[in-house]
């Protein structure tokens, strides 16, 4: 392994710092990871402590939550075809494909939110037992994240929108934003696996 | 307007913090008035404060680090005069609510702002230079690492005199750390310093990761990397996986005293023991994070103190990544005593005590170099044998408190005050300062003075035994930490013991202070200038630059043969530097203004998430964001040094060089 | 410089078809999930089984399809942290629930 580093790295003497960006943002997402590993690990200790509130099989709902999960897993396939799009190298056609993912994610967002309000209303909010102060701070993490996820989409739509062509820089931010994205979306498999529907059982 | 912050924050009644407030504001003036009489401002600006270049980051770290060195220092002293009068009756001169915030600020202190920014420090200075790389892999983000640092350890400070700092130990356990028992501000002053430094330190992991991955000279394979690099790394690596959970776990704590959440509350399904388990699952990996690198200073220091190669090289990397990987599932030896079963308290006991077998492969590593050498008694070697008297010493009383029966009595008390500092000051500390005198010289090119650092270690040495073996006999006598008066006799001439041991570790500090002015003072004379890069004739590729190094570090990446490349360049007659050229280019990133402003922006944020000043902290995370999206549209980043600058400063060292060889 | 080192160094990228055979596999994952919890046709410990395995395939499913994790040489690296990284996290939660059951079962706390 040592050896086609160094390769690649003589290879690149001149611009040899702005080589490891994409595997940088990787770790970076390794270590966003373990935050939520270390999320889910609180979860997982306080899931049965309801302190006489209300339960997750009382307060979930299966409909809203498939909807949810529908629509990151099409954000997450539109922006694969965004990325099809940026290695061809066709600016106008990336920007539509994140404009889809955008609207996607807002949607996601959106549902998240009314769903939080309802629970809210209903007297179930993140104060009111430590499971659910472990639910709400878990799932909007997830969520905290996918809107940060859509301040980068609208930067990058507009940063695309003044040039002519996609250079290295560009596709290395594309190519980050598309980790973060999918790997976004990995979590919240998690999510609705171990909060969600291990709470309907 | 301004949330829960009212004139009556400001603590005018307490004479302690006014004196000391004048005392700050009479030298920051005089700081600033310096700066602004030379006229040094656009310099500092231009060429310091937004550099990206990681040699003038280590020493902005190091500055840092001594300051919060000091700080912490001063805190240290106080609560030992306290004790040495707050006897039989006397309060002493700290009330409770004084005292708790300076042993919880002394903490706090020392791990995150003195041994964190010292390490980082080091980092910054030696790693590029070992791998033959010309900066990092993301200077920017080094530059940001160091700001959230700095305003991190400034918001510490403010809390000086703004409000209150913490009152709950330097973890600040619940549910004493809760809004229902510490309801003031102070919790909060340590919540945003922990999570904005947090994120500098994060980023530093990732960083030097990426570094050591992607970005080492040719032919450099992994078991022909120097081993500080290798315990960068795996420092590192220890950095990347724990602090997000340092992170999450003061993340909740702050929704439980911003939000009213139950996470470690004691009513609402809350569990306290949680937050002990989340805590140590970082802070034990965080020891390891700051006493490996000492382990890589001293692998250096010892062989080029020594003349010979270092014993058993990958021997001392297997026991580094063995340590690393170990440090991960020894973290209950902290909270024996929560309750856990003999099952869980025997597992983790046992893995505890695993440890100390790479650690002692690590100190027959060391002696067995020594051993047979040349060993010059350098000012620089002095730490290292006081390191492995000193850490051996905490070693042996660590490895008795892993044993959970024996922890059930010395749990919190004097005694494991006694053995973590024996393990830190012996360990991290010494490390540290032996590591500042060996590559003063690479970083400024003049020598630091040997008299004036002999005299410091003595100091330091002989204060460190006076001041912490009284704390291991205490700990059996059963006193336990953080008291702030007491009233049995048998315990009173022991802690005067330990007072005279802090007076003369302040001694100690006043020579090293003597000794950077000393220094300074004669870096003209010939015997203290550093013209070849070598003084030391040492091994690895940082001493075959000049000193201080070009802002490009190499003009020709070296090509690396053999472990310690720059010794068998010096044996064969290879002239590592490939002096003649031919010079091409060189592409650097320029310095930016964004990780100043990302800093302060953060401390704003801080300052006013901490008083409740909503309208702005909206503000501030606004100009976050809006400093970050700048800076990603920014395309002017990077500028080429022209070959004929780069062979002119080559040629002026070259000819350096060939006027010492004449010599 | 070299495009195809740097530029992807991260990561390779995918083709349509690759896409949709992820997106088609998640979907029918996702879908046998909600199944399973939704027919009640299993017991608790058995269904509990069912979704964390059907989970665990998503993930993969995801890694491979959508963020093109493989075992050329250049992501070797991506690999190796992202193991470790699982690796700390399985340390981390099994960890945490044998302190704080055991901790819990002996303290009567629950």
């Amino acid at each position: 392994m040592a050896h086609d580093t160094t390769l690649s790295d003589a290879h690149a003497e001149h611009e040899h710092h702005e080589l490891p960006t994409v595997f940088g943002f990787w770790v970076y997402l390794m270590t966003d990871c373990i935050i939520f590993g270390s999320l889910f690990a609180v979860f997982a200790v306080l899931r049965n402590q309801f302190a006489g509130g209300p339960t997750g099989k009382e307060l979930f709902e299966l409909s809203g939550l498939a909807l949810e999960t529908a629509l990151l897993l099409v954000s997450s396939i539109t922006y694969g075809f965004g990325m099809i799009a940026a290695h061809k190298g066709e600016i106008k056609s990336v920007q539509m494909w994140l404009g889809v993912t955008f609207l996607l994610g807002l949607g996601f967002v959106f549902l998240e939110l009314k769903e939080f309000s309802h629970m809210i209303a209903e007297g179930a909010g993140p104060d009111r037992s430590a499971f659910l102060s472990a639910f709400f701070t878990l799932v909007s993490t997830h969520g905290l994240h996918v809107s940060c996820g859509l301040v980068w989409i609208i930067v990058m739509i507009v940063q695309l929108s003044g040039v002519t062509a996609i250079n290295e820089r560009t596709m290395n931010k594309l190519t980050m934003l598309s980790l973060f994205w999918h790997f976004l979306d990995i979590v919240w498999i998690c999510v609705f696996t171990y909060v969600y529907l291990a709470s309907m059982i | 307007m301004l949330g829960r912050l009212s004139f009556a924050d400001i603590p005018l009644d307490v004479p302690i913090l006014v004196g000391t407030f004048l005392g700050v504001a009479v030298m920051g003036i005089a700081v600033l008035g310096l700066v602004t009489y030379y006229g040094k401002w656009g310099y500092l600006w231009k060429e310091w404060l937004t550099s990206v270049d990681h040699k003038r980051l280590a020493v902005m770290y190091v500055v840092v680090a001594l300051l919060a060195l000091v700080r912490g220092f001063a805190d240290a002293i106080m609560m030992r005069t306290q004790l040495a009068l707050a006897y039989a009756g006397n309060p002493g001169y700290l009330p409770p609510h004084h005292y708790d915030q300076i042993f919880s600020a002394h903490g706090t202190i020392m791990i995150f702002f003195m041994a964190m920014a010292f390490m980082t420090a080091l980092f910054n200075f030696v790693v590029p230079l070992q791998i033959g790389a010309r900066d990092v892999a993301f200077p920017f983000l080094n530059n940001l690492s160091f700001w959230m640092t700095a305003v991190a350890f400034a918001l510490v400070n403010v809390s000086l005199f703004i409000g209150e700092f913490s009152q709950c130990g330097w973890l600040a356990y619940p549910p004493l750390s809760e809004t229902q028992f510490s309801p003031g501000v102070g919790v909060d002053y340590y919540i945003w310093a922990i999570q904005i430094s947090g994120v500098g330190t994060l980023l530093t992991g990732v960083n030097f990761f990426v570094t050591i991955v992607k970005m080492r000279a040719p032919g450099m394979t992994w078991m022909k990397m120097p081993v500080f690099t290798w315990t960068a790394f795996c420092s590192s690596v220890l950095i990347m996986v724990s602090f997000p959970v340092l992170t999450v776990a003061v993340a909740l704590l702050g929704l439980d005293r911003y939000f009213g959440m139950h996470f470690f509350t004691n009513d609402g399904g809350g569990n306290q023991m949680l937050y002990l388990n989340m805590i140590w699952a970082w802070g034990h990996p965080e020891v390891y994070i700051l006493v490996i690198p000492a382990f890589g200073v001293f692998s250096e220091v010892v062989p080029a103190f020594s003349r010979k190669p270092l014993f058993g090289y990958a021997t001392m990397v297997y026991a580094t990544c063995a340590i690393m990987v170990l440090s991960f599932v020894v973290w209950v030896h902290h909270f024996f005593t929560m309750g856990a079963g003999a099952d869980v308290n025997a597992f983790f006991g046992i893995a505890t005590m695993i440890i100390s077998i790479p650690t002692g492969v690590k100190l027959f590593n060391w002696l067995f170099t020594m051993y047979k050498g040349r060993v010059e008694f350098h000012a620089t070697m002095y730490w290292a044998i006081g390191f492995m008297i000193t850490f051996t010493i905490g070693g042996m009383t660590g490895v008795m408190m892993a044993i959970p029966a024996a922890d059930f009595v010395l749990h919190n008390s004097l005694f494991l005050i006694a053995h973590f500092h024996n393990v830190i000051i012996g360990g991290v500390y010494f490390g540290y300062i032996c590591g500042m005198n060996f590559w003063f010289p690479k970083v400024f090119g003049f020598k630091l003075n040997e008299a004036w650092g002999k005299r410091a270690f003595w100091c330091w040495f002989v204060g460190f035994y006076f001041a912490f073996v009284p704390l291991y006999v205490l700990g059996f006598e059963g006193m336990t930490r953080r008291l702030n008066h007491y009233d049995n006799a048998q315990w009173h001439p022991w802690l005067l013991i330990a007072e005279v041991g802090a007076v003369m570790i302040m001694f100690g500090i006043v020579c090293q202070v003597t000794q950077l002015y000393v220094s300074v003072r004669d870096m003209k004379l010939a015997e203290n200038r550093d013209e070849t890069g070598d003084p030391w004739n040492a091994r690895s590729l940082e001493w075959s630059t000049s000193s201080p190094p070009p802002p490009y570090n190499f003009a020709i990446v070296p090509h690396v043969h053999e472990l310690d490349a720059f010794m068998h360049d010096k044996e064969n007659g290879i002239d590592t530097r490939q002096a003649g050229g031919p010079y091409q280019p060189i592409h650097m990133p320029k310095n930016t203004v964004a990780g100043f402003f990302v800093g302060a922006f953060s401390f704003v944020l801080g300052f006013a998430a901490i008083w409740y000043i909503w309208w702005l902290a909206v503000i501030a995370l606004v100009g976050i964001f809006a400093t970050v999206i700048a800076r990603s549209a920014n395309q002017d980043v990077d500028y080429y040094i022209p070959a004929e600058e780069v062979a002119r400063i080559e040629n002026e060292h070259t000819r350096k060089l060939m006027a010492q060889a004449a010599e | 410089m070299s495009t195809d080192h740097s530029a992807h160094g991260g990561s390779s990228h995918g083709s349509a078809g690759s896409y949709v055979i992820g997106f088609v596999l998640a979907v029918i994952l996702t879908a046998a999930a909600f199944m399973v919890v939704m027919g009640h046709s299993l017991s608790p410990s058995a269904t509990l089984t069912t979704i964390a395995a059907l989970a665990a395939v998503q993930v993969v499913v995801h890694l491979v399809f959508f963020l093109h994790m493989n075992t050329t040489s250049e992501q070797a690296w991506n690999n190796k942290v992202f193991l470790f990284t699982l690796g700390f996290v399985v340390i981390l939660i099994v960890g945490t629930l044998f302190i704080m059951g055991n901790t819990a079962a002996h303290m009567m706390s629950r």
